[in-house]
């Protein structure tokens, strides 16, 4: 993104170049902590062990990361069209209001086909709350940042309308929609993994964590390996050269930003269908801005998405528990460093390129 | 008079709710015309709402409160400005990592200090800004019939930052349009070559209008927390830097159209607060959420061309690189 750019070999881009702005983020991060009176080596113990240290914790913690990946890998696939996707969090809300619709209205489907019906029904509404900005852009020229970012709040003025007039539970206060039924909803992974013989603690980590590590091989597939997913990476690297190779720029918007609600609706599965098994207010709780975090620290790759997603699924179960501890270091610590790291591996990616050049340089010479 | 009674009743909550979104249409205005894209109105507008209610708690001053939210949403701009002007980063993105450390940090500082779940303790007295009855008011209430009535309770009787914030108005078309320094500000925000090509400092002048922006923000903020309400409360500011961010967009980035559409977007708001629980004949229970998603879905429509059209000024978004 830096104007002059600095050229390093492809393992300090990929891998060094990251992690150094995740050191850097969880070191502001720490002088936070600092500056509210706690100790931030033994916060960062509290945080491990509640995340890593006992299978509960790990899977809570992979529960967290599901959400994650589905959103972090909603805004890579943006990404590489060159767009940048800020509606997750209204597309995950669109998302869920089609998967209880979907429930709701066809309560008695048969086992195998609920589930599948419900997921469909999810990345449908995902996709289709994506797909008109992508259409406004590839058609009638406006910014899909600002239109993406106008529909999250249209979304969340429907979900309160919803849920309070259409598809709330009827006679509750609460805005929520009954539950859905027993066959759409997703097994738990103590569940699901207990005839085999692993005996898992009872944890929110439900199948959708299997979703969403097919999620990441299928995008992987779709970008480096299909007609495509090079179109979108033609697109997103030079739109007119796109043009002139036969490519419609404007279509590959439109499919791109289709694709990427699609899976921002992955965090409607996991929540709504996986763990509430209805569908509440403000279940997005965030996760979709989190997930621009994530794809920038995963530098778009699913392999760094998932490795991004594992990362913010520790500080978020591991925020929870050091909160339990440390009342004064709540989980919107968890919102900080995810800023933080938006900030310097997005756009401080300029400055930390060249720390890390200007760092090889000296090894180098003095090798 | 019943009828005038409601109708200034609901103008006074219009021009209420507008502040905040008058300031922070002006502070976007200034960045975006200097070219430089500010989705960050909001973090600024929060952090400046925390920082101003600590320090007019802490000193018992309103303006005090209002300088430590000037300063905290200009140290904010600064890191954009940084991100976005010196590394030449994505202003998209910076601006989206400006939310959320503001988001984040004001709820942790809040609760850390006070334990109050991130808010702080509420404000009394000269820690909070009065509002200022203008002269004859009550005379004119009096004496003036229907005029009368809207000077006392839709001019009059709002907080000093209100009154700030439409001279801010004034001063930004006023500056922007007549002043050398307003010239060079559209012009770097339009084509930065030529302005470097004339000997100024495109980044200079990038600084300045970002540093405006910061200011103008915590203005804003500042009203949300010490003048509208009695403390913070976690994340107060609600939507309204893209409220303010629509009303710039459907202003077509000027500064008197600017203030027309904020007034409209408070005028929503107003009316949503008035219409909640009513049931009007032939539509039964108003759908307040269809008034207040009205703002985003103007500016959707608006944007897509549908309705006139948007022309942001030509070099916004785009970092500028001087020839080798």
């Amino acid at each position: 993104m830096s104007a002059a750019p600095v050229d390093l070999p492809r393992w300090a881009d990929v891998a060094l170049v990251p992690l150094v702005s995740v050191a850097a983020a969880l070191l502001v991060a720490g002088l936070v902590v600092v500056g509210i009176g706690e100790n931030p080596l033994e916060a960062t113990a509290l945080l491990l062990r509640g995340a890593l240290g006992s299978a509960e914790g790990i899977g809570f913690t992979l529960y967290y990361a599901t959400n994650f990946i589905f959103t972090g890998l909603a805004v890579a696939v943006a990404f590489h069209a060159g767009l940048f996707n800020i509606g997750g969090e209204g597309q995950a809300t669109l998302a869920g209001i089609a998967m209880a619709i979907a429930c709701l209205a066809v309560p008695a489907l048969p086992g195998f086909l609920a589930a599948p019906f419900a997921i469909l029904a999810a990345a449908a509404g995902g996709a289709l709350w994506a797909f008109i900005p992508g259409w406004l852009q590839a058609k009638r020229g406006s910014h899909v940042v600002i239109t993406t970012i106008m529909l999250n709040f249209v979304a969340a003025t429907l979900i309160v309308y919803l849920l309070r007039e259409i598809i709330g539970k009827p006679g509750s206060m609460q805005p929520e929609t009954p539950d859905f039924s027993a066959q759409a909803v997703l097994t738990p992974m103590h569940q699901f993994l207990a005839p085999l013989g692993i005996d898992l603690p009872s944890t929110p980590l439900n199948t959708a964590f299997l979703l969403a590590l097919m999620a990441l091989v299928a995008v992987w597939l779709l970008i480096w390996r299909t007609r495509l997913g090079y179109a979108i990476r033609t697109v997103g690297a030079n739109p007119r050269a796109a043009a002139y190779a036969g490519i419609s720029p404007a279509a590959v918007t439109m499919i791109a930003m289709a694709i990427s609600g699609a899976l921002a609706g992955g965090l409607a599965v996991n929540e709504a269908l996986g763990v509430q098994h209805r569908l509440v207010l403000d279940f997005t709780a965030g996760y979709g801005f989190v997930g621009i975090a994530v794809a920038l620290m995963g530098r778009g790759h699913p392999a760094g998405v998932g490795l991004a997603a594992l990362l913010f699924g520790v500080l978020y179960q591991g925020g929870a528990e050091l909160s339990f501890d440390k009342p004064a270091i709540t989980r919107d610590m968890v919102v900080v460093i995810g800023g933080v790291l938006v900030l310097f591996a997005g756009a401080l990616d300029g400055l930390f390129r060249r720390l890390v050049a200007g760092v090889l340089r000296i090894g180098g010479g003095a090798a | 008079m019943d009828l005038l009674q409601t109708i200034a009743v609901v103008l006074d909550s219009m021009i209420r709710l507008s502040i905040p979104l008058i300031c922070a249409a002006m502070a976007g205005l200034w960045s975006e015309r200097a070219g430089v894209v500010d989705i960050g109105l909001e973090g600024k507008m929060l952090v400046a709402a925390f920082a101003s209610a600590v320090a007019a708690f802490v000193t018992g001053s309103a303006w005090i409160g209002l300088g430590a939210g000037i300063l905290a949403a200009l140290a904010l701009a600064l890191v954009h400005g940084f991100a976005a002007i010196t590394w030449r980063g994505n202003q998209i993105v910076s601006g989206v990592a400006i939310n959320m450390l503001a988001a984040g940090l004001t709820v942790i500082l809040g609760n850390a200090w006070y334990g109050q779940g991130g808010r702080t303790p509420s404000l009394e007295g000269a820690a909070r800004f009065g509002e200022l009855t203008l002269p004859f008011a009550g005379w004119a209430r009096a004496n003036v019939p229907g005029l009368g009535l809207f000077y006392d309770e839709v001019v009059s009787g709002h907080a000093a930052p209100a009154y700030l914030a439409f001279l801010c108005v004034l001063v930004t078309a006023l500056v922007l349009k007549r002043t050398r320094f307003g010239l060079r500000i559209r012009a770097v925000g339009e084509n930065p070559a030529a302005v470097d090509t004339a000997g100024i400092s495109v980044a200079g002048l990038r600084y300045g209008a970002v540093a405006i922006c910061g200011v103008l923000c915590g203005i804003g903020g500042t009203y949300l927390a010490v003048a509208q309400s009695a403390g913070f409360l976690p994340h107060m500011t609600a939507g309204r830097g893209f409220i303010a961010l629509a009303a710039v967009i459907f202003a077509n980035w000027c500064p008197w159209p600017a203030l027309g559409a904020c007034l409209l977007f408070g005028l929503l708001d107003a009316v949503a607060i008035r219409l909640q629980g009513v049931t009007l004949p032939g539509i039964g229970l108003v759908p307040v959420e269809a008034i207040q998603a009205l703002p985003y879905l103007m500016t959707i429509v608006l944007l897509a061309g549908f309705i006139g059209k948007a022309t942001p000024p030509r070099a916004s978004g785009l970092p500028y690189v001087k020839e080798r």
